[in-house]
Order: structure tokens, then sequence, then C-alpha cells
């Protein structure tokens, strides 16, 4: 069977990429410690040596839109193209091509309709930077073939909390049930608390910062209780109104397991968002 | 209240370079022009399959031409849709990193919680 050689969540900060490739007066204050913590990021996933990556995001109005909206989307295609005409105009995102591993979208597609979870599927799926600001900070090379899946995290109404979860555990153990001697990486990212829009957006740091707290502690603690007992879908406007794509951490929490405590934690206080990594490894670390 | 097209405009316009700009430039003719136009067109659906019923409130349409996104705010426009679109029209304007944004958030002020619902 294939083996999870690692968990990773993250959040994805689209000006990552800009910030980091800037040079002398366009390059902002804070790129050198940012591009420091995510090599030391990037290096808990190449330790790993995984073969394939499922990876977990969520499309902002690009491809899925509201007249046809799927709460959780398993893409199962050869290729993935990526990045939109309005992320080149306003992060400066590359245009991607990434390879897709059918077998794996297939196998989950089947496992997780058995096991309870009605998800759609996308046979032509171009993904945005939920996904690919992953791949440029963890694995710029992009060359190893995905399985994305999207989560509906932006137009209600919203699966519930706890849902995310059960799909992470379920996700993690139609993994580990894959008939296959490769080595899969789940990696998923979301937000801490966040504005988008609003009047509480782009200040100094996260519009709720003890919610960041709070937050980083559950994950990095595998603290699932706590977390579900705190998090609902009406709590989670409080943050920030664009705070539910925490939810996509806490899917990934589901992955890593009730309990689990991190291997790889580290934070970042940026302007207009807390940034996060975790890595987990569920073999242990690898030597 | 119409809150699907008001989305469905900004989402529409947003992708498309040459919408942006007219948008930007002449909005009392572009959005006269989307929504006689584009409306009612059901996306991935040949356009002889278009929908027949879709219209905007003399307030939804009024605030659109009038580029105000503090009233788009108000009727329950995805905030993430018209902060997109805005910063590709206005942004250029910047004089410092994220003024326009900045701005944006700021003639949000007298928002509280709970925020306009923008449930379609």
């Amino acid at each position: 069977m294939a083996s999870i050689v690692a968990v990773i969540a993250s959040t994805h900060h689209p000006f990552y990429y800009r910030a980091t490739t800037a040079t002398g007066d366009d390059r902002p204050p804070f790129a050198d410690e940012w591009e420091r913590k995510i090599l030391a990021f990037r290096e808990t996933l190449t330790r790993a040596n995984p073969d394939v990556l499922v990876m977990v995001g969520s499309d902002h109005f690009h491809q899925l839109w509201l007249d046809n909206m799927p709460q959780f989307l398993v893409g199962k295609a050869p290729f993935y193209d990526a990045n939109w005409y309005n992320e080149e105009r306003e992060f400066g995102l590359p245009r991607m091509l990434l390879k897709g591993q059918e077998d794996l979208s297939a196998h989950i597609l089947r496992a997780g309709l058995d096991d309870g979870f009605d998800l759609a599927f996308s046979n032509e799926l171009r993904i945005d930077h939920s996904v690919t600001c992953p791949i440029i900070t963890l694995r710029p090379e992009a060359d190893l073939p995905i399985v994305p899946i999207y989560t509906n995290i932006f137009a209600p109404p919203l699966p519930q909390p706890k849902r995310f979860v059960q799909l992470g555990e379920s996700i993690r153990k139609i993994v580990e049930s894959w008939p296959s001697h490769l080595r899969v990486a789940i990696i998923g990212t979301g937000h801490l608390s966040l504005e988008l829009g609003g009047p509480r957006q782009f200040g100094p740091h996260g519009p709720d910062p003890e919610f960041d707290r709070r937050a980083v502690e559950w994950i990095a603690t595998g603290d699932l209780d706590n977390c579900l007992r705190e998090v609902t879908l009406d709590s989670l406007h409080s943050p920030g109104n664009a705070t539910h794509g925490f939810m996509d951490f806490m899917l990934m929490m589901g992955v890593a397991g009730a309990g689990a405590k991190a291997d790889h934690v580290d934070t970042l206080d940026l302007f207009h968002t807390m940034e996060a990594y975790f890595t987990w490894y569920p073999n242990g670390a690898p030597a | 209240m119409s809150k699907y097209l008001l989305d469905k405009f900004l989402y529409m316009v947003d992708r498309d370079p040459e919408l942006v700009e007219r948008y930007r430039s002449t909005p009392d003719e572009l959005v006269t022009w989307w929504e006689a136009e584009r409306a009612n067109t059901v996306l991935n659906c040949h356009t002889s399959e278009a929908s027949t019923w879709l219209r905007f409130t003399d307030d939804e349409r009024e605030a659109l031409i009038g580029h105000n996104h503090v009233r788009l705010f108000e009727l329950g426009a995805h905030p993430f849709l018209t902060l997109t679109l805005f910063i590709a029209m206005f942004e250029r304007g910047n004089t410092e990193p994220l003024e326009y944004q900045k701005a944006f958030g700021a003639r949000l002020a007298h928002f509280d919680m709970p925020y306009p619902d923008i449930a379609t």
C-alpha cells in the first residue's frame, strides 16, 4: 500500500512569489525573513522524498462558479494548467503546468464515495493559487504529479467544520489504502484570520491575532476537541470575513489525526495576515 | 434583490481584461451593455440557450455604474469579487504600497458585525 510520508498544512499567501523574486528597491523589507522560513519549510517536504502530492485547496471563483458549485471536488486529469489572468495581474503569479496522478484520483473518488462523501469531480481543471502557492513554496520544480482536492470555503452555504475534519480523516484512510508502492505527501492550504473586501482588510497584522494564536496552538498540538468546540460557521465571521478558509486547516488536522503534534511549526506575522506552516511525519521523521 | 447577478457581473468582468478597462473608463456604457447582452448568459452553455429572467434592480445598477463598492458591500455582493475587480481598476493609481487597498477598507469602516449577508 501507499505510504503517507508527510502531511503539510500552510497558509497560501499569493504575494510570496512577487515579494521574494523582487530585487533592489522593489524587494519588501520582510522578504528575506519570509524566504528563510519558507526554505526551512520546504526542506520538511524535500526530506520526506515524496512521489505524489495530494493538494487540498479552494478555487477562488475561477473555474467553479455559483451556477454549479460543488462542496468538495477531486480533480482527475492527466494535466492541470494553473493560475489565472487575474492572479497574474494582481499577484504576478506565473502560468504553470502540473502533471496529474489519475490512478490516485480515481481511487480517492471511488473510496470517498463509498465512505459517505458525495465527491464531485473534474476532468479538466485549471487550478489556482490555493494549490500553486504551496507548489511555489514547497516544490518549486513542480515536477511531481498531483491530485487536487477543492473545498468550498467561499460561497455559502458551506459544509460544517466537522465535515472538513471528517473528510481529512477519510482522505488519510483512503490514501493509505491505495494499492501502490508510491510515497504520498498530503498538502493543504487555508487561512488563519483574514478579511477580504471588508473594513478590517490590509491592516498591519491579521484582523484577529488572538484567534491566530489559538488556531496555531490547536493545529500544532492536534487539538481537534477544542478547535471543534470553538469553531462554527457563525463564529468564523468574527475573526475576519474570509476566515472560513481556516476550515481547510481543520481538514488537514483531520488528515494528521487527533492529538498529532506537528513536527515542524513556524509562523510569520505579516501585514494583512499571519503566515503559518506545519508539517507532520506520520511514520516518524525521515533520517 | 439579485445578489447572484451582482456577483455574476463582478465575476465575468474581472476575468476579461477588455471588460475591466471598459468598466473602469465608461461604467455606464459597460453596465448597460452587459445587462442587455451578457447578464442572461448561462456559462458553459450555447448562446441560444440563455436564461430569460435576470436583471438588476435600479439600486444595484446604480451602485455598479457609480463604482460604489461601499453600496455593493451593503447589498451583499461577494466582497472578494468586488475587491479583486476594484483593485484591478484602481490600484494603478497607488503612490505607495497598498494605498488603494487600505482606502477601500477605510471607506467601509462604519460597518459593524455582522456584515451584510453574502449568501446567494
